[in-house]
């Protein structure tokens, strides 16, 4: 019981990352457990998105490896890889008009053989995927005339439905009002807590990652970065150099709230 | 997401009606044949004049045309997800361009025998196919953008080598060759090698047809859901251009078959391959049958190129089917 708790799902091993010549991100060991959260910050085109396709596997590392469960993408192959790991987009392109029923049980696809067509449980497990993000009774309604943050929220349903052992979510909060930012980050802790995914997710606001994650990766761009468990990572100094901006942190009980200076 | 039931349905339904479009095209002509006489002449009963009609004229020329017809709109269905744009068509990447430089050029140097031209279209289509994919694969990026432009680019490039074949070509070739241009099964006698392409590209299309799901929703995601998308893409462009090339090889470049069946299909039935390309070789197959039966009969003993019927039938139903689909509002 013990050893499996302590399974590691996603781990780099001197990872090295680079877009258009340029390196995001270089040795980088990571390990995320069951339960692992992972806040990644950075500021704008620190490479967080690259660094995310990397760990999905949708490209190569420059050094280094990234294994799920021990394996690499290589040994896995696409098919078993996307039972295992699921990566939320930045970008829902919809080029062609779809139910968001249709687009959520797209998420079924690793789960399915060749030529198996949706079952009824695939059908239940994506409505049950709807109403967790709050869509329950959209699944008839056209994606095209859903809003934006009604299109991010079916996203996120269709990555639910796919049930991965591993969530990567690159800005899963973009779009969505407060209410749905809250319930979201709830929703993947609570996936991580109760039912030992581990999720990593690129967030904007150093307070909901200390809220709501336990370890962070703070991306400086030109390949230099900080890992480490959330609490102690996250301060004054690390922050304002982060964001190359002043911060402020102001004690709320036990907790405290970074504010721009 | 269309059950499995409802799609045998469907296509039940549109293989009666592609049926009935084989049977009609069958019976109608100078010597119309009532079903019963049709029948008779198919199982080899009946006078020797109309067994001669319809199994040596009507029924190769028939077959044809719906192999055509069905080549053109599941050509069409794969280039639309492989570009990830609804309005993409079978010779938007410069396939019929190079088919039509072929066979013109085939017409202007004399070639008599219609083998002689479709070998010719045969080998420019692929010429086409092999040069737009060198160009857009160069550097191994092989981005939508630059293959959709590369193709535009060869198709306006083949488009002018044909105007200029046009231009210097003598008064008594010029009819052939714009027939041919336009679209014209009137030479179509060999039913069986568009026939077999078909069903063999039907094949390896619905082999593919969920992953073709997650390809029209975009390359990235369908990479995260497991499809391997460089193999797919390559599988599709090389697919619906040799679709393309058997079709254009034996009927010219028809045009609006490729582009709106598709379309209407996907409008009727929505956008699951795995119901749109069946439905859309089994419609697209009918209309070209029905077309190219129209195209004979109406003003004969003239006959019509085929292109200009597909599109004087496909226009107002598309525009009908358009009208009646619910509006959609971009968010």
């Amino acid at each position: 019981m013990r050893r499996e708790a302590e399974k590691v799902l996603l781990a780099t091993q001197g990872l090295a990352v680079g877009i258009a010549g340029q390196t995001v991100v270089h040795g980088l060991d990571l390990e995320l457990a069951p339960g692992a959260r992972l806040a990644v910050l950075g500021r704008n085109g620190a490479g967080k998105t690259t660094l995310l396709s990397t760990l999905a596997g949708l490209r190569p590392p420059e050094a280094g490896e990234v294994t799920l469960s021990g394996q690499t993408y290589a040994q896995l192959g696409p098919r078993r890889a996307a039972q295992r790991r699921g990566l939320l987009l930045q970008h829902q392109g919809d080029a062609f008009p779809a139910s968001v029923l249709e687009t959520v049980l797209v998420g079924r696809h690793p789960h399915l053989s060749r030529f198996a067509w949706e079952t009824a449980e695939d059908a239940r497990i994506a409505r049950e995927a709807l109403a967790a993000v709050g869509l329950a009774g959209f699944e008839a309604r056209e994606v095209h005339t859903l809003s934006g943050g009604e299109r991010q929220r079916v996203a996120i349903a269709a990555l639910l439905a796919q049930r991965p052992g591993v969530y990567l979510l690159d800005e899963p909060l973009a779009h969505l009002d407060l209410n749905h930012q809250v319930a979201v980050l709830g929703l993947f802790a609570r996936l991580a807590r109760e039912e030992g995914a581990a999720v990593a997710m690129v967030l904007h606001d150093p307070n909901l990652a200390a809220r709501y994650c336990n370890q962070a990766l703070l991306l400086y761009g030109e390949g230099r970065h900080d890992a480490g468990p959330v609490d102690e990572l996250l301060d004054e100094a690390r922050l304002a150099a982060l964001y190359g901006h002043p911060l402020r942190a102001v004690p709320d009980g036990d907790r405290r709230w970074f504010v721009p200076a | 997401m269309p059950s499995r039931e409802r799609a045998f349905l469907v296509l039940a339904l549109l293989a009666a009606a592609a049926l009935a479009s084989l049977m009609q095209a069958l019976a109608a002509g100078s010597l119309a044949l009532p079903a019963g006489a049709v029948w008779d002449a198919l199982l080899g009963r009946g006078d020797g004049m109309s067994q001669e009609v319809v199994r040596g004229l009507r029924l190769p020329r028939a077959l044809a045309a719906f192999a055509c017809g069905g080549l053109l709109a599941l050509a069409g269905a794969l280039m639309q997800v492989l570009l990830r744009n609804p309005l993409a068509d079978p010779y938007v990447l410069g396939i019929s361009g190079g088919a039509a430089v072929g066979a013109l050029a085939a017409m202007l140097l004399g070639v008599g025998a219609s083998f002689g031209i479709e070998a010719a279209a045969f080998a420019g289509a692929l010429s086409a196919m092999l040069l737009v994919f060198g160009l857009a694969h160069g550097d191994g990026s092989w981005t939508q953008a630059r293959l959709l432009l590369t193709g535009v680019i060869v198709a306006a490039g083949c488009g002018a080598a044909v105007a200029l074949m046009l231009s210097v070509a003598p008064e008594h070739k010029l009819r052939g060759m714009l027939f041919w241009l336009m679209g014209d099964a009137s030479h179509a006698t060999d039913p069986w090698t568009p026939l077999l392409a078909l069903a063999a590209g039907l094949a390896v299309a619905l082999f593919f047809a969920r992953e073709l799901n997650l390809l029209a929703r975009g390359a990235q995601l369908a990479a995260t859901l497991g499809a391997n998308v460089g193999r797919l893409r390559l599988a599709l462009y090389f697919l619906a251009s040799l679709l393309t090339a058997a079709a254009v090889t034996s009927v010219g470049s028809v045009g609006f078959v490729g582009l709106v069946v598709p379309h209407l299909v996907r409008l009727a039935l929505g956008n699951d391959q795995r119901l749109l390309l069946p439905a859309a070789v089994l419609a697209g197959g009918a209309l070209l049958t029905l077309a190219d039966t129209l195209a004979r009969t109406v003003v004969a003993p003239q006959q019509l190129p085929v292109g200009v019927l597909t599109a004087l039938i496909g226009v107002p139903v598309f525009l009908f089917l358009l009208a009646r689909s619910p509006v959609r509002s971009e968010a």
